[in-house]
């Protein structure tokens, strides 16, 4: 009896607490149970379930980039741009190391050292954005839109405006390996970055230090924050969240170019912002995030159910759904407001202007 | 000798000598620049993204942001041009700018809903919507290149003002469409100089509840802002169609960054309050001279992003480094005053 | 017949949610007069005036205006028509446009007027600030002015409208001393021109200075009315707080002649010269002087935020370079900032997180992870120890009273054991009880072996709880006074006086 209730107090507790969770709980499961009625045998076909895990990862890993620059109240625009230059970056010293005939053993080598290589340039790319922001003050929408501009330009110059591809097999082959047998690489590298980012967030000092110059950066500096190396940590660690996904597209494709992926940019805020990360700064949870990169991905295979429904309507269900995630967020805050007036006793009550 | 110093002080001057500067570099290295056809040329060129930087400039001003214009130009230029060239419309030009002015009062009230209204983060809300308008232009509508336009459309894209010679026998014409440009940019004065609602822009950009307090009406100048904005850039839709005769429903995309950066370039203050006309289009023209001239520099067409980009940031950074001095030559402590 | 009251509030109720913010309060202002409204914060005091000048609607109640029952029709637009004005705190203005602008839009809007007339704009500007001489640059923008201009730039707009009643709500909060003085002369002055006032404020002497009637609110309930010249200040506090204090004189306990941190020589050109001080174990030592006499930019230098340009400072008798907070940190000095709301706090974040922020290396391991029971455990200890009333250490900061938010911050200081703490005027907008707990508090940590530096211009306070007052004027250190020995008029006047070579 004692335990039942204790065990219903804490489901209640933890729905109040973490109510944003709880809804996308919701919204995934009605999504998965409604493709799956609408056609089940195309949907929970093992082919479609493979599709899609090889394909969130891409994204997964950029919305978790920007969801660490929106936590300080910042934005990332240049995700897409940073993976597509690392993986050109990785794909040129593919092309250009591996010589003909070459054994399987060099290849590998070359294989680890372009990969380490596309991580380092994608974590500097990330670097240098943080810079842009905590040392030359350029507001984060407009250094990120620059950069985004900036790294295509390296990726086209490189290329001269094609795609490198003819990349040794190996890459592609290595790139998915099953962990374990049974977890493809690209899944396990993005369940791994989910854990490893709710570690940093809960329970280190960077995490608290995140969310704290998120909500109040003045008061974070006179608390002995250092603001700076704060803020490019955050664009780095973002930058190299996307160069890992850039080395995933490159295993996807079998090819590289500066232009793939360019809708990525929105699906990743509408991810970041779904997933209940205030656009201000300052609040949003990993695990928020990560459960709309599956609904996302979820939605995107179920509108593959329907061959006539053009690729384009994606952009338009896309928008839509941001806005509407927007404007129920808007309604949700207004009765909360309403709600919280009431058990506050200070000396300026929330009450809209007459005027 | 105040006046001089007054001067000095403005951003608009610094970019003004950037751009003689520039100039002067570009006709060392090709002994072209200073010529009538690439004068022509350049101002052809500003035409679009100049008529985009205005609308753009008035929202900047007010606090807020857009990105959703390329994507509504395209919508309304493609709307107006497929369904004129379904009734075989013979008649005069004006018919298509109300057309497409009026599909940008729509769209432009729709971003106006979600920001003035509903305040939503502009840059988010606005990302949104440009997802919308591309979407029902590339899914709904299934939109492709048309390359035959209403023959007043395209009469209109080919009359010029005046042709240009050079030396060599080259010509460039000066399309009548740089009257457009001329027209809004006069309105828009008109606007933010002598009208309260134009006041009213800067001032919620500057401190939005006091101009509530001071009676602005805030919501209703935003709403019109982003209406008016969405006017401009459905009849900029409209005539970028007329110019190239013919319409592609994506090669505007991605304009949204040059023109926001050239804004900021041009000494508008991106959170709002602050800039002039002046500046927006001495901006437009520095990164529109740039783009036009790395070709005559040699430079391959691959390069042009990066300049692009690279011109963005240090551009906003020397902006923004320039607002921080500022603001501690004012205030020498770290501590409050115009709190 | 002439009407003597030119508004005359009475039995006014309004509930906010459920919670009575106002239980029948009145308010009668004679014309002409200079009126006092004092009360604690969250007694109701900006509820009531936001009622008259028609932004809340009232629950019950009447308003009249020159006698005239307006409880019906009252709005902001309303209020101006009848000539009430109000000034608020941060006094609504436009930073980035003309003074110009920031005086004319106002009528303008009134008259709904849809064009401009720049002709017109300074014609108005002109003459609204030849009503109180102000003497400006109609062209520079608001945002580059000083603080006490911006207030002028209120002040007259206020005036253009024939106003009637002007309602200043805490209109000293940002002045210094002097600018009070000025502001103090033109309150007159306006009266002078037949102009009530009504002057929003919780600082006694203020109080006592100027009006002339006074009515004081407690928990939204009338407590208090009459003329001021009846009133006292033991009186006066015991009506804002509904308790009697003592004030007792800080006295150092321990005693400990090597000083914890010298300050030699130290220099920062614009802001402050030559500056040369020690401080002790277990002593409080303040630090007075005008609004940008140096003493905000001498306390961000020993706190690491602002590089001085020559000199020395030690901790412990060896020489530290503060280049950084954290160095400042690491050196074990502390500082509760003057702004708490913007500088001190984090509004929306949790109280815990508040408190255990800047202690957080400390409860972490080396690779940064947080070990959540040592920061449970803390969290609790500061709690108790500063008596802070907490419901639930995860709800936001926000949900506090000033006080408890000021406790909150000192907390944060605290936590990370320091052996120096600097305060940046402790009290500022913090009520009377509060600030006594806050001076108490202060008192036993000096006790207990901490080195404080109070840096204030609230001369009772210096005066009342420091071991050591040193003066500071242009920059420079002009003096130290022995605090059971100098009176407030003369520190005072050693504060402001002009030094001969400016």
């Amino acid at each position: 009896m004692k335990n039942d209730a204790t065990f219903s107090m804490r489901i209640k507790n933890w729905y109040g607490h973490d109510k944003n969770f709880a809804r996308l709980l919701i919204i995934f499961i009605l999504v998965v149970v409604a493709f799956s009625i609408i056609n089940p045998s195309k949907f929970l076909s093992v082919a479609n379930f493979q599709s899609m895990v090889y394909q969130f990862p891409e994204f997964g890993l950029m919305s978790l980039g920007v969801m660490l620059t929106m936590l300080l109240g910042g934005i990332d625009l240049s995700v897409v741009g940073m993976a597509n230059l690392t993986a050109i970056t990785a794909a040129s010293t593919l092309v250009a190391f591996v010589p003909e005939g070459a054994s399987d053993g060099q290849t590998m080598m070359v294989i680890v050292f372009a990969v380490a290589l596309g991580i380092i340039v994608g974590s500097a790319a990330g670097f240098l954005n943080g810079n842009l922001v905590s040392r030359l003050h350029i507001p984060p929408i407009l250094a990120t839109l620059g950069s985004q501009q900036l790294f295509t330009g390296i990726g086209l110059i490189i290329t001269q405006g094609s795609s490198i591809s003819r990349l040794p097999a190996m890459y592609a082959e290595t790139g998915k390996t099953l962990v374990a047998g049974f977890i493809p690489l690209a899944l396990f590298i993005f369940i791994g970055a989910v854990i490893v980012l709710s570690i940093i967030l809960n329970k280190t000092t960077f995490g608290t230090s995140l969310y704290m110059m998120g909500s109040n950066p003045v008061a974070s500096k006179f608390s002995g924050l250092n603001n700076t190396a704060v803020t490019n940590k955050a664009y780095m660690l973002s930058g190299t969240l996307s160069a890992i996904a850039g080395l995933i597209m490159l295993v996807n494709y079998n090819s590289a170019k500066p232009d793939y992926g360019s809708a990525y940019t929105l699906q990743c805020i509408l991810i970041v912002v779904l997933g209940g990360v205030n656009p201000n700064g300052g609040f949003g949870k990993v695990g928020g995030v990560a459960l709309a990169i599956l609904i996302l991905q979820v939605l995107s295979s179920g509108l593959n159910l329907f061959p006539t429904i053009s690729n384009f309507y994606r952009q338009l269900i896309w928008g839509g759904v941001l806005l509407a995630v927007l404007t129920l967020n808007y309604f949700t805050e207004l009765r909360e407001k309403k709600r919280i007036s009431t058990s506050y006793k200070d000396d300026k009550p929330k009450e809209t202007a007459k005027a | 000798m105040n006046k001089i110093k007054k001067l000095t002080h403005q951003t608009e001057f610094y970019i003004f000598l950037v751009i003689i500067v520039l100039a002067l570099i570009i006709q060392a290295r090709s002994d072209q620049f200073f010529t009538g056809n690439n004068l022509v040329d350049l101002a052809n060129a500003l035409i679009v993204p100049a008529l985009f930087s205005i609308g753009t400039f008035m929202i900047i001003v007010s606090g807020g942001i857009d990105v959703s214009f390329p994507a509504l130009a395209a919508l309304a230029s493609y709307i107006v041009t497929v369904v004129l060239n379904g009734m075989n419309y013979t008649g005069p030009i004006i018919v298509p700018f109300i057309f497409a002015g009026a599909i940008g009062l729509a769209c432009g009230a729709f971003n106006g809903l979600f920001i003035a209204k509903m305040r939503l983060p502009a840059l988010i809300a606005t990302l949104g919507t440009q997802s919308v308008f591309r979407g029902i232009l590339q899914g709904a509508l299934n939109a492709q290149q048309i390359n035959t336009l209403p023959p007043s459309m395209k009469e209109f894209g080919q009359s010029s003002l005046f042709v240009s010679q050079n030396a060599d026998g080259v010509t460039s014409m000066m399309p009548t469409a740089f009257l457009a440009l001329v027209v809004v940019v006069v309105i828009a004065f008109i606007i933010l100089r002598y009208t309260m609602l134009g006041r009213g822009i800067y001032a919620i950009g500057g401190d939005e509840s006091s101009a509530n307090r001071a009676g602005f009406k805030v919501v209703k100048t935003k709403f019109f802002v982003y209406c008016f904005a969405g006017v401009i850039a459905g009849i900029t839709g409209i005539i970028r169609a007329c110019m190239m005769n013919m319409v592609h429903p994506t090669n505007m995309f991605g304009m949204e960054m040059t023109v926001i950066a050239a804004i900021v370039l041009g000494g508008t203050s991106i959170t709002g309050g602050t800039g002039t006309l002046t500046g927006t289009i001495l901006g437009i023209f520095l990164l529109t001279m740039v783009q036009n001239s790395l070709i005559m520099l040699g430079v391959p067409a691959y390069w042009q992003d990066f300049m692009t980009g690279l011109l963005i940031i240090i551009g906003t950074a020397v902006s923004s480094v320039q607002i921080l001095r500022s603001q501690k030559q004012r205030k020498p402590s770290l501590s409050k005053a115009g709190s | 017949m002439q009407e003597e009251y030119i508004l005359k509030a009475t039995d006014i109720i309004k509930s906010f949610a459920g919670v009575k913010a106002l239980q029948g309060v009145n308010l009668e202002i004679k014309k002409g007069e200079i009126h006092c409204l004092a009360g604690e914060n969250g007694c109701g005091k900006s509820t009531l005036i936001k009622i008259i000048s028609g932004v809340y609607s009232l629950d019950s109640g009447k308003v009249e205006f020159n006698g005239v029952d307006q409880t019906h029709q009252l709005s902001p637009i309303n209020a101006i028509m009848n000539g009430i004005q109000v000034i608020y705190q941060d006094f609504s203005i436009f930073p980035n446009l003309s003074v110009m602008e920031n005086l004319a839009y106002n009528s303008e809007l009134m008259q709904k007027r849809k064009f401009v007339n720049w002709k017109r704009f300074r014609a108005i500007a002109e003459e609204a600030v030849s009503k109180i001489n102000f003497n400006v640059d109609l062209e520079a923008k608001v945002g580059t002015l000083p603080v006490a201009d911006k207030q002028l730039v209120a002040i007259s707009r206020a005036l253009i409208n024939n106003a009637k009643l002007i309602i200043m709500d805490e209109p000293t909060t940002a002045l210094t001393k002097k600018e009070v003085e000025a502001l103090f002369r033109i309150i007159k002055d306006l009266q002078s021109q037949g102009i009530a006032i009504l002057f929003v404020s919780h600082k006694l002497d203020e109080v006592f200075e100027i009006s002339e009637r006074f009515t004081i609110l407690r928990n939204g309930q009338n407590v208090k009315d009459g003329d001021t010249s009846e009133l006292d200040s033991d009186k006066f506090t015991y009506y804002m707080t509904g308790r009697h204090f003592e004030n007792k004189h800080f006295t150092a306990e321990v005693k400990d002649e090597k000083p914890v941190l010298e300050v030699r020589n130290l220099s920062c050109e614009g802001d402050y010269q030559d500056v040369t001080f020690d401080l002790r174990k277990g002593e409080i030592l303040g630090i007075t002087g005008l609004l940008g006499s140096g003493r905000t930019e001498l306390a961000l230098s020993l706190f690491g935020l602002k590089k001085p340009t020559s000199g020395k400072i030690l901790m412990d008798g060896k020489e530290v370079k503060l280049t950084s907070v954290q160095e400042a940190m690491k050196n074990k000095i502390g500082y509760v900032p003057e702004d708490r709301l913007t500088e001190g706090l984090f509004l929306d974040q949790s109280i815990g997180r508040n408190i255990v922020i800047s202690e957080l290396k400390d409860l972490s391991s080396r690779i940064g992870m947080i070990d959540q029971e040592k920061r449970q455990s803390e969290v609790g200890r500061w709690v108790d120890e500063l008596k802070i009333k907490v419901a639930d250490p995860d709800l936001p900061a926000s949900t506090l009273s000033g006080g408890n938010q000021q406790r909150i911050v000192l907390a944060k200081w605290l936590a990370t054991n320091p052996k120096v703490l600097i305060l940046n005027g402790p009290t500022v907008g913090v009520d009377i009880g509060s600030k006594h707990d806050m001076h108490a508090i202060l008192h036993e940590l000096a006790n207990s072996g901490l080195g404080i530096i109070i840096i204030s211009d609230d001369l009772p306070e210096v005066i009342t709880n420091c071991s050591r007052v040193l003066i500071m004027r242009g920059g420079k250190i002009t003096g130290e006074v022995d605090p059971l020995q100098v009176t407030e008029a003369d520190l005072a006047k050693q504060v402001t006086d002009v030094a001969v070579n400016g």
